[in-house]
C-alpha cells in the first residue's frame, strides 16, 4: 500500500510539514477524508450485489445501477426538469416567507419583554404542532396550486428561525452591551453594533433548519394535492410501481437540501467567519 | 512629544469655571443597594476625592470593598444615592461622550477588525471619520500595533488585545480615562510590560486617570496617588501621594522608598484583617 511509509514514519512534530508530504498527513490526521467515500462504495457495492445474490425484487428495492438509469432517464426528460422547478420554486419562496416573518417578528418580540413574556407561550404550543399535519388544511383553504405548498413551506421553515432568532438577540454578551454603553451608544446602536452580530451565528443555524424544512414542506403538500412537482411525481413513480424512479426522484430532493446546505454554510462561513473561529481559537 | 497625539483639541466646550485641579470632583459621594426583601447594603460611604488634570491615581481595597462600584459611578453606569460626581465640570448622570474606559476584558467585538474595534467610541459619538481615522493610526503606533489594523481580535494575543482596547478608550480623546483592573487576566510577565507601556502611553497623551486595581505594587508604580478603600463599606481609608521620580522604570519598584510605600498601603489591609 502507498500509505505505509507514511505509517512508518516517526510521529509527527509541531513544525507545520512540508507542502510536499501535507496531503498524505492530512489523510492521517483526516481519516474521514477517505472513511467516507470507503463506506459510500462499500455499502453502495453490498446494495447491489447483495440485492442479486438474495434475489430481491426490484419492485420491492432496485438496485443502485436500476436507480441510475432511472435518475438518467429522468433526467433527460424534460418533464422531470418542470417538476423540479415547481418544487424548487415552491421551497424557495416558502423558505423566504417564512424566515423573512421569523426574523422580522422574532425581533420585534424580543424588544420588548412584556410583548416576548406573552407571545412565548404560545410560540412553545404552536411548535409542538406536528405542521406536517396542517398540509390537508392549507390544500382546502389555498387549492391545487402553487400557494398551498408555498404556505406549507413558510409555516414549517418559520419556526425553527423564530426560535432562533429570539435566542440569538438574547444571546448578545453582557459586557459588549456595557462597553457600547460607556461610550454613549443609544438602544438603537447597541442593536445594530452588537445583538444582531451576535444573533447572526443562530440565525444561520435557522437558515440551516428552514431550508430543509421548507423542501420538506413544500414536497408534503404536493402528496396532498398537486398536479406537478417532485412530490407528484414521487407518488405518480409509486403508483406505477416504478420502484427505480422513485428512488431517483428521493436522490434529487437529497441533492436539492445538500446543496442548499452547502450555499448556506459558505454564506455563513463569509458573513459570521468569527463564530467559528472564535470557538476554535477561544473555550 | 505629548503634542502629536492631543493636538485635535478639546471637542467639548468646558464651562469656564472648571478648574484643572479638580478635574474630576467625588463629594459625599454614597452608593447603597437595596435588594428586594432585605436590608440595604452600604457600598460606599462618603467618598470625597479630587482628581488634577493629568494625575494618574489609583484606587485600590480589598474585594468588595467597592473599587469597582466607584468606577462605574464614574462611568455613569451605577446610579449613585447620595452626593455629588463631576468629571470636567459635568455633573455625572448617565455616560459622558468625555470618558474613555479601559475593562478588565479587552471587550473587543470579535466581528470587527482591531481598526474598527477601535473606531466604535468615535462611530457611536458620530466624530469627524477622517479626523479619528488618523487618531487611531497614531494611537496604534502609540501602543505597537501598527500592521494589525486589519486583523481580528482572536489573531491578536491577550496583551495586544488589551492594547487595542485602551486605544478604543482614548480614540475620542476623553477628558478622563478610567480603568477597571484592566491587567487583572494577563501574565505576571505580560502585566508588567504593560504597565511599563501605560506609563509611556499615559505620558505622551496626557491624559487624567483613574485606575482600579487590587495589586498594591501596580499602584505604587504607576500613581501620582494611590487611594486606599476600607473593607465594606468602603470609606477612604487613606489617600497615599506617591513620590516617586518619572518617568519610572520596573527597577523602582526594588528601591526602599516604593516598599516603603507598598507596606504602608498593605498595613491598612492587615490592620482590616484581610490580607490581599
Amino acid at each position: 500500500m502507498a500509505t505505509t511509509d507514511v505509517v512508518d514514519k516517526p510521529p509527527r512534530t509541531d513544525a507545520s510539514p512540508p507542502g510536499g508530504t501535507r496531503r498524505r498527513l492530512d489523510l492521517r490526521e483526516r481519516p474521514q477524508l477517505w472513511l467516507v467515500p470507503t463506506v459510500f462504495v462499500v455499502v453502495v457495492l453490498a446494495w447491489e450485489y447483495g440485492t442479486q445474490l438474495l434475489e430481491v425484487d426490484a419492485y420491492v428495492l432496485p438496485r443502485p445501477s436500476q436507480i441510475v438509469e432511472a435518475l438518467q432517464r429522468q433526467l433527460g426528460d424534460p418533464q422531470f426538469w418542470s417538476h423540479l422547478w415547481v418544487t424548487s420554486q415552491e421551497a424557495l419562496l416558502g423558505f423566504v416567507i417564512g424566515v423573512g416573518a421569523a426574523v422580522l417578528l422574532g425581533t420585534f418580540i424580543s424588544q420588548i419583554k412584556v410583548v416576548e413574556a406573552t407571545l412565548m407561550p404560545y410560540i412553545v404550543a404552536f411548535q409542538t404542532v406536528p405542521k406536517v399535519a396542517l398540509a390537508p388544511l392549507f390544500v382546502l383553504w389555498f387549492g391545487f396550486g402553487l400557494t398551498s405548498k408555498v404556505v406549507m413551506a413558510a409555516v414549517i421553515s418559520f419556526f425553527p428561525m423564530l426560535v432562533n432568532v429570539i435566542e440569538g438577540l438574547r444571546a448578545a454578551d453582557a459586557d459588549r452591551i456595557q462597553m457600547l454603553t460607556v461610550f454613549g451608544a443609544s438602544k438603537t446602536q447597541i442593536f445594530r453594533m452588537v445583538r444582531l452580530p451576535s444573533a447572526l451565528p443562530f440565525i444561520f443555524a435557522g437558515l440551516d433548519i428552514g431550508i430543509v424544512f421548507a423542501i420538506l414542506g413544500a414536497v408534503v403538500g404536493e402528496f396532498i394535492g398537486a398536479k406537478e412537482g417532485l412530490g407528484y411525481l414521487l407518488l405518480q413513480t409509486n403508483y406505477n410501481f416504478d420502484i427505480a424512479g422513485m428512488f431517483a426522484v428521493l436522490v434529487v430532493l437529497s441533492v436539492m437540501g445538500l446543496l442548499a446546505h452547502f450555499v448556506i454554510r459558505l454564506l455563513q462561513r463569509r458573513l459570521a467567519f468569527w463564530a467559528e473561529e472564535t470557538k476554535v481559537i477561544g473555550a | 512629544m505629548r503634542m502629536a497625539i492631543k493636538a485635535m483639541g478639546r471637542r467639548m466646550q468646558q464651562p469656564a469655571a472648571v478648574s484643572e485641579d479638580s478635574w474630576i470632583e467625588v463629594v459625599g459621594l454614597d452608593k447603597r443597594y437595596q435588594p428586594r426583601r432585605s436590608a440595604p447594603t452600604q457600598a460606599l460611604s462618603d467618598i470625597n476625592l479630587t482628581v488634577r488634570r493629568g494625575e494618574f491615581v489609583s484606587v485600590v481595597g480589598p474585594s468588595g470593598c467597592g473599587k469597582t462600584t466607584l468606577l462605574k459611578i464614574l462611568a455613569g453606569l451605577s446610579p449613585k444615592t447620595d452626593g455629588a460626581v463631576r468629571i470636567a465640570g459635568r455633573e455625572v448622570t448617565k455616560p459622558l461622550p468625555e470618558v474613555g474606559m479601559v475593562f478588565q476584558a479587552p471587550t473587543l467585538l470579535p466581528w470587527r477588525t482591531i481598526f474598527d474595534n477601535i473606531m466604535v467610541p468615535a462611530e457611536i459619538q458620530k466624530l469627524d471619520r477622517d479626523k479619528h481615522r488618523e487618531r487611531a493610526q497614531q494611537l496604534l503606533e502609540l501602543v505597537g500595533l501598527t500592521g494589525f489594523e486589519r486583523k481580528y481580535p482572536h489573531e491578536l494575543s491577550g496583551g495586544m488585545q488589551q492594547r487595542a482596547g485602551i486605544c478604543r478608550a482614548l480614540v475620542h480623546d476623553p477628558a478622563v480615562l478610567l480603568m477597571d483592573e484592566p491587567f487583572g487576566a494577563l501574565d505576571a510577565m505580560t502585566r508588567e510590560y504593560m504597565n511599563v507601556e501605560l506609563l509611556r502611553i499615559w505620558r505622551e497623551s496626557g491624559q487624567t486617570v483613574v485606575l482600579v486595581t487590587h495589586s498594591i505594587p501596580e499602584a505604587v508604580f504607576l500613581s501620582d496617588r494611590v487611594v486606599v478603600l476600607s473593607p465594606r463599606p468602603g470609606r477612604i481609608a487613606e489617600i497615599v501621594p506617591i513620590e516617586l521620580e518619572r518617568p519610572r522604570e520596573l527597577s523602582v519598584m526594588s528601591s526602599d522608598r516604593a516598599g516603603v510605600y507598598v507596606d504602608r498601603i498593605r498595613s491598612h489591609f492587615n490592620a482590616a484583617g484581610v490580607i490581599d
